[in-house]
């Protein structure tokens, strides 16, 4: 590196915002946000049944966490290896470890947005004539909210940034644009990687924090009082 | 009308925490029930609403097995307001009152007019309405609760040691605002406390149970202070039973002398050694004649003998001054009246 390389170009940025190459950092943004973003849905969307399931029947928790830990516990590249024969080098096999992870951490907040319930609050619903469904979803989950979209940020942050390392199979979304910068020497591709997905990250939990917000405008008043 | 016959709760554990209990709370009428922390008074009360079901025996509302009645059909048309309130933190107060109406279907307007109509009887302001239970005290998050328990207009309330967590004045004024909301509503009231004054204050029958879930005594307030059955409920009871019982006495008993009132005008007077109280023009009553001394007053008739007792104490001259409602003088109660209203009260 005789020759003084600026360590960020902005020409590159340019020819390479919009072309029709599949690396084309639009491309690479679509492919990034659907990747973390597919997780994040699915995770919620089990994690709710699941997670009330070890609700209701307690003895399922225990073994359903081990279960989930030993995953999340699992580095992804042998989770890929294990994959690929069946989903190939395709988004699916990102997205499908990412989606464990995802549950590991929102199966246990869903259980513990239900043991936020105080019980002196589900007694009453009760005696007041809930029934059990309308109890669910017109008082348990309205209360559980805050600590399930606790546990929603941190999926959504780490799901952002953990697509990256699909880039190992050709599959990271603007995680690729690492490899590219290492095997060449030339950093701007992961500057602008870096930095975008930062930015993802900050607009995904800036989404979810949002969503709390409006869900829960009582927490507000709980803060302030 | 509540009727218990012979109800017993035997836990999954084996533990049997109401025993062969047999009892009827009258309709319009508060029956309290009372006793030790653990003698079984919540499972008593919950098994009325069926959120715990009796082993055996059952219960009647107004004659029908509550086990023929779908829970929360039979739980909507019963209040129920628990210590903590057990307000739901996510919803504004309005509609924390409006809970039940909404699950039994009424339209949204009617069902929060109806809310509001009930805070302001509990006596909330109505600027509160738009609140979360967070932002209120504990004594007013336990108006709510009752506010929400009456919201359907349900017949029945039943009330889980509803004031016990709320500071000694506080309770006070729930208990008086409960009794007062007790003689418009006329509701059948099961009330449950380990507080024998506040049962004694509220009930008009008092159940007291022993821990084992078993049925010490279940009577008047004032036959219990006067004839306790046993030496528990004696124990039970405390000290001064005497003294408390005579709450339960009218002062109408107590016979006034209208010859020891002067007004201040007319100041001169029979006074060799007697004490007379002079009453301004309004009637009102102002002080001992040529006496610079204290003088205590009740109301006549309204308050107990109890109360005319505490205000005679309260004189130099031992004697209570009397008063109507509107604070005017109507005669004067002397240690011979008292005497005699005290030993007629001791006779029963
Ligand atoms: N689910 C349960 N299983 C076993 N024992 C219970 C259960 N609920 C309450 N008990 C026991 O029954 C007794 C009466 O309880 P409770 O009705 O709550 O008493 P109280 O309201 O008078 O304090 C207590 O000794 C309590 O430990
Ligand atoms: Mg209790």
């Amino acid at each position: 590196m005789d020759d003084e390389q600026p360590l960020f170009r902005w020409s590159w940025v340019e020819s390479n915002w919009n072309s029709d190459s599949p690396n084309s950092i639009v491309n690479l943004l679509e492919a990034h946000v659907v990747m973390s973003l597919v997780p994040v849905v699915l995770g919620l969307l089990v994690s709710l049944p699941l997670g009330l399931a070890c609700v209701r029947w307690r003895f399922l928790y225990q073994p359903t966490s081990a279960v989930m830990n030993v995953i999340y516990a699992l580095p992804s590249l042998p989770l890929f290896m294990l994959l690929i024969p069946q989903t190939g080098l395709t988004r699916m096999t990102v997205i499908i470890p990412l989606t464990f992870y995802a549950l590991a951490v929102l199966v246990p907040a869903v259980v513990d947005g239900m043991g936020s319930v105080p019980d002196h609050v589900r007694q009453s619903a009760v005696a007041m004539g809930f029934t059990p469904l309308r109890r669910l979803v017109q008082v348990e989950l309205p209360i559980a909210v805050p600590v399930v979209l606790a546990g929603l940020r941190v999926v959504t942050v780490s799901s952002i940034s953990l697509v990256s390392v699909g880039a190992l199979i050709g599959q990271g979304g603007l995680g690729n644009l690492f490899t590219d910068a290492f095997q060449r020497d030339f950093y701007t591709p992961a500057i602008a990687g870096i930095v975008l997905i930062v930015l993802l990250a900050l607009v995904g939990d800036g989404i979810v924090l949002a969503a709390q917000r409006l869900l829960t405008p009582w927490m507000r008043a709980r803060r302030a009082s | 009308m509540i009727t218990f016959d012979s109800v017993t709760k035997r836990y999954p554990d084996g533990f049997v925490a109401v025993d062969d209990l047999s009892l009827e709370a009258e309709t319009g009428q508060i029956t309290v029930l009372v006793g030790p922390s653990g003698c079984g008074k919540t499972t008593t009360l919950r098994m009325i609403n069926r959120m715990i079901d009796a082993t055996e025996g059952q219960i009647l509302l107004d004659g029908s097995d509550v086990r023929q009645i779908d829970p929360p059909t039979l739980r909507r048309g019963i209040g129920y307001v628990i210590q903590q309130a057990g307000l739901f933190p996510h919803r504004k107060i309005v509609d924390n009152v409006a809970t039940v109406p909404y699950l039994l279907g009424w339209e949204k307007k009617k069902a929060r007019d109806r809310a509001m109509e009930l805070l302001e009887r509990v006596g909330l302001d109505p600027k509160m309405a738009q609140r979360y239970p967070f932002q209120l005290s504990g004594g007013q998050q336990q108006r709510v609760g009752v506010a929400r328990a009456l919201a359907a207009d349900p017949p029945v309330l039943l009330m889980d040691e509803p004031f016990s967590a709320v500071d000694p004045i506080v309770r006070t004024s729930l208990q008086e605002e409960l009794l007062r909301l007790q003689a418009e509503l006329n509701k059948t009231i099961v009330f449950v406390t380990h507080d024998i004054d506040e049962a004694i204050k509220l009930g008009d029958k008092v159940a007291v149970l022993r821990v084992g879930g078993k049925l010490a005594q279940f009577a008047a307030p004032k036959t219990l202070l006067s004839e306790p059955a046993d030496d528990f409920v004696r124990e039970f009871l405390g000290r001064d039973r005497g003294i408390r019982r005579l709450s339960f006495v009218s002062s109408s008993y107590l016979k006034l002398r209208t010859d020891l009132t002067v007004t201040s005008s007319s100041a001169a007077g029979p006074s060799d050694d007697a004490w007379l109280m002079v009453v301004s023009e309004d009637g009102k009553p102002v002080g001992w004649l040529d006496r610079d001394e204290p003088f205590g007053t009740y109301v006549h008739g309204k308050d107990s003998l109890r109360a005319a007792l505490d205000a005679a104490l309260l004189s130099s001259s031992g004697q209570a001054v009397a008063l109507d409602e509107s604070g005017r003088v109507v005669g004067v109660a002397t240690r011979k009246a008292l005497d005699e209203a005290l030993s007629e009260a001791a006779d029963g």
